[in-house]
């Protein structure tokens, strides 16, 4: 089955032209003086969807989770959550919660405090604030540290802590900025899931900035790229990451070959490609482009072949020299230099303990990919 | 490996041990200055005026006895010990003057350290959250003052305040009040004198406490529920106690023993201690009896350091 969807079976709202919207970015600038932070940016955020906002900093993603807080005021636009308009409500009345990349813990309360402290703004009664404190402290393995101040936790315990408060008054959606950057990366590894697990026993929308494509791609429903104030794309990791709609976001997520070309022929199904310097590829998934044009074929590494002989039944086989082997335990990496002079970037899985044919720096190689492994891009 | 290190290092040590006295003396003493410091110009002092405060007053140069001195030998200078009383202590107990000139500075310090820390807060509190360009500016000009003898700053308030003061002038001519006031020569006079003047020991140890906040913290509150009014008393102030505590140590401190703006702007009938101890010391020439008031103006001093330590302490405990 050829499908690039969600890995939550059954839950892909954004393809249900009946689904209401829970947060929608609709036309949103944000300026600091001469400086667009956000232009004109439209979004759209379902319930109980675990969405990440990702880009290189600068790109405005955190600026779009604080005007969502209520941090800061769109110049223009508007900010919707579930109906409501936000312009003008301050952080302090809105149903949605953060939690902070250096986790802002209250160093003069203890743990129990922490997490205390939005229940009690909220006037919630006494034995139920204990009880949901509790709760909380048990969600997130923290029972026997509920006496400590932060200063006396350990980064990790820290950053469940800053977690707990943050989702302790069962906001409407929870904003996370960089939840994990503070965090090394086994732990950062095994707190990921914890979070996926936590937005599924919770039930919340989540929102989450982020640098790490890696981060990004293991928790989210979808995925929205950004780069100076807009959005690329926005998709499900596996669509980002196999069908990107722009040269930014195929070199943005994942490592990727490019080829220059222009348009040759087309066919019904297929179309032949010039490369740049000469070499035809043919390839699939190129339906909205016309004779002539110039393109970008952009390929994973890992859908290239690497041979020593040519493929027999190679549709697309080119042919060149091995300029650099990395050996990485769990694959190969190998850098081809074709024969028009182009580099190529394709990595092998190591699935067993010898290879069986060998490549070394210097040798000649054929590297060969299926039409339908690329895809063809227009910008 | 490790063999042939175990053997070559007791040659080492030996070798080495002579220059690490050395050091270890040189290290000692770099302490050993203050201590002596300390020793001579704290501790001796006070043993003298301690001494003093025992002894009686004698027209005499110096004016008091006995003057513990070796003119009569040994047994003499030890003869003198026996004439040291607590009487002038007693009569520290028995004037109610005494009494109620400490307790008036106290209560007058008290006021005038809550009204520095009212004014002061805010002033710290902007500065603090100015723009960092500006902090230093804004620091400078806390500090600007200090440039201008305290005494001529203090005459300056004389001519603000005196009833055809600057003061009264724009009052009077902004139709405010009808009346001149009379300001000067009254407490809040010196109120007016002591927060000026110590405004900068108060609103210093603020704005290092101030400015050490993590401003994420407000917005953590806020977004939690928390409005601003609520967001500031529930954590920036808080988290600035260990300024607050500093500041008004640092201003309660001075201002009980203050002699200088309560005789210049207070006039001729606030009672306050150091009034009374300049008193004691140049009117009266009685140098036990001031020597007495001062050694219980010490105690009354180092009871709140005492305090002031105590709270450094736990801050520190907390790591903060």
């Amino acid at each position: 089955m050829k499908s690039l969807g969600s890995i939550r079976r059954d839950f892909a709202p954004w393809n249900d032209p009946n689904a209401k919207p829970y947060i929608q970015f609709d036309k949103v600038i944000k300026k600091f003086g001469d400086f667009t932070a956000v232009n004109n940016l439209s979004l759209t955020i379902f319930e109980r969807e675990f969405f990440a906002l990702l880009g290189a900093s600068g790109c405005g993603k955190s600026t779009l989770l604080r005007m969502l807080a209520g941090f800061e005021e769109p110049t223009a636009g508007r900010i919707l959550l579930d109906g409501q308009d936000l312009r003008g409500i301050p952080p302090y009345k809105r149903p949605v919660n953060m939690m902070f990349q250096s986790y802002a813990l209250f160093p003069h309360m203890t743990v129990e405090k922490n997490i205390a402290f939005g229940l009690k703004q909220e006037g919630m009664p006494a034995p139920d604030i204990e009880k949901r404190v509790a709760e909380m402290l048990r969600l997130v393995k923290l029972e026997q540290f509920a006496k400590r101040k932060p200063h006396q936790l350990s980064g990790g315990q820290r950053q469940r802590v800053a977690l707990a408060r943050s989702v302790a008054k069962r906001p409407k959606v929870l904003l996370l900025d960089e939840p994990l950057g503070a965090l090394d990366k086994k732990l950062r590894e095994e707190t990921q899931f914890e979070l996926m697990d936590l937005q599924q026993e919770l039930g919340l929308t989540f929102v989450v900035v982020t640098h790490d494509q890696e981060e990004a791609m293991t928790m989210a429903d979808r995925i929205a790229i950004m780069d100076k104030g807009e959005v690329m794309q926005v998709a499900t990791p596996a669509e980002i990451y196999e069908a990107p709609t722009s040269r930014f976001v195929a070199h943005f997520v994942g490592n990727v070959n490019m080829f220059e070309g222009k348009v040759a022929e087309r066919a019904a199904n297929t179309t032949r490609i010039t490369g740049a310097t000469g070499a035809q590829i043919v390839v699939e998934n190129a339906a909205e482009t016309a004779n002539g044009a110039d393109i970008v074929f952009a390929i994973r590494p890992e859908k290239i072949k690497v041979s020593s002989k040519k493929p027999a039944d190679a549709v697309n086989a080119l042919e060149g020299e091995v300029y650099d082997v990395a050996y990485l335990g769990d694959m190969t990496v190998y850098h081809i230099k074709l024969d028009d002079g182009q580099m190529v970037r394709a990595s092998a899985l190591n699935a067993s303990r010898v290879t069986e044919d060998p490549l070394t720096w210097n040798d000649r190689a054929w590297v060969s990919f299926r039409p339908d492994a690329g895809v063809v891009l227009t910008r | 490996m490790t063999n042939i290190a175990a053997a070559a290092s007791p040659s080492a040590e030996t070798a080495a041990l002579p220059t690490q006295l050395a050091k270890g003396f040189v290290d000692r003493l770099v302490i050993i200055i203050p201590y002596l410091w300390l020793l001579f110009f704290f501790l001796v002092p006070f043993i003298i005026v301690f001494k003093i405060s025992l002894s009686q007053t004698a027209i005499a140069m110096p004016p008091y006895m006995p003057v513990l001195d070796f003119s009569d030998g040994i047994s003499g200078y030890f003869a003198g010990f026996r004439e040291l009383n607590f009487d002038n202590y007693t009569l520290l107990t028995q004037d109610a003057l005494y009494f109620n000139a400490y307790v008036t500075s106290v209560i007058i310090a008290g006021i005038s350290t809550i009204l520095t820390l009212i004014v002061g807060y805010p002033i710290a509190y902007g500065m603090a959250r100015a723009p960092a360009t500006v902090r230093p500016i804004l620091l400078m000009l806390v500090i600007l003052p200090f440039w201008t003898s305290f005494l001529i700053r203090v005459y300056a308030w004389i001519g603000i305040l005196k009833p055809e003061g600057l003061l009264n002038e724009l009052l009077l001519s902004l139709h405010i009040v009808s009346d001149k006031l009379q300001i000067l020569n009254t407490y809040n006079a010196i109120f007016i004198g002591i927060v000026y003047s110590y405004l900068p020991f108060m609103v210093l140890p603020l704005y290092s406490s101030l400015e050490k906040m993590d401003y994420l913290l407000i917005e953590a509150a806020k977004d939690l529920g928390c409005p601003p009014t609520s967001a500031f008393w529930k954590i920036t102030f808080p988290l600035s106690l260990p300024g607050v505590i500093a500041g008004c140590l640092l201003v309660f401190i001075p201002a009980v023993g203050e002699f200088v703006i309560p005789d210049l702007l207070g006039g001729s009938q606030t009672l306050m201690i150091g009034r009374t101890l300049w008193n004691e010391f140049f009117n009266n020439r009685d140098w036990p009896v001031s020597s007495a008031v001062a050694v219980i103006l010490l105690l009354v001093l180092i009871i709140p350091i005492m305090f002031f330590q105590q709270a450094q302490a736990r801050a520190q405990e907390q790591g903060k």
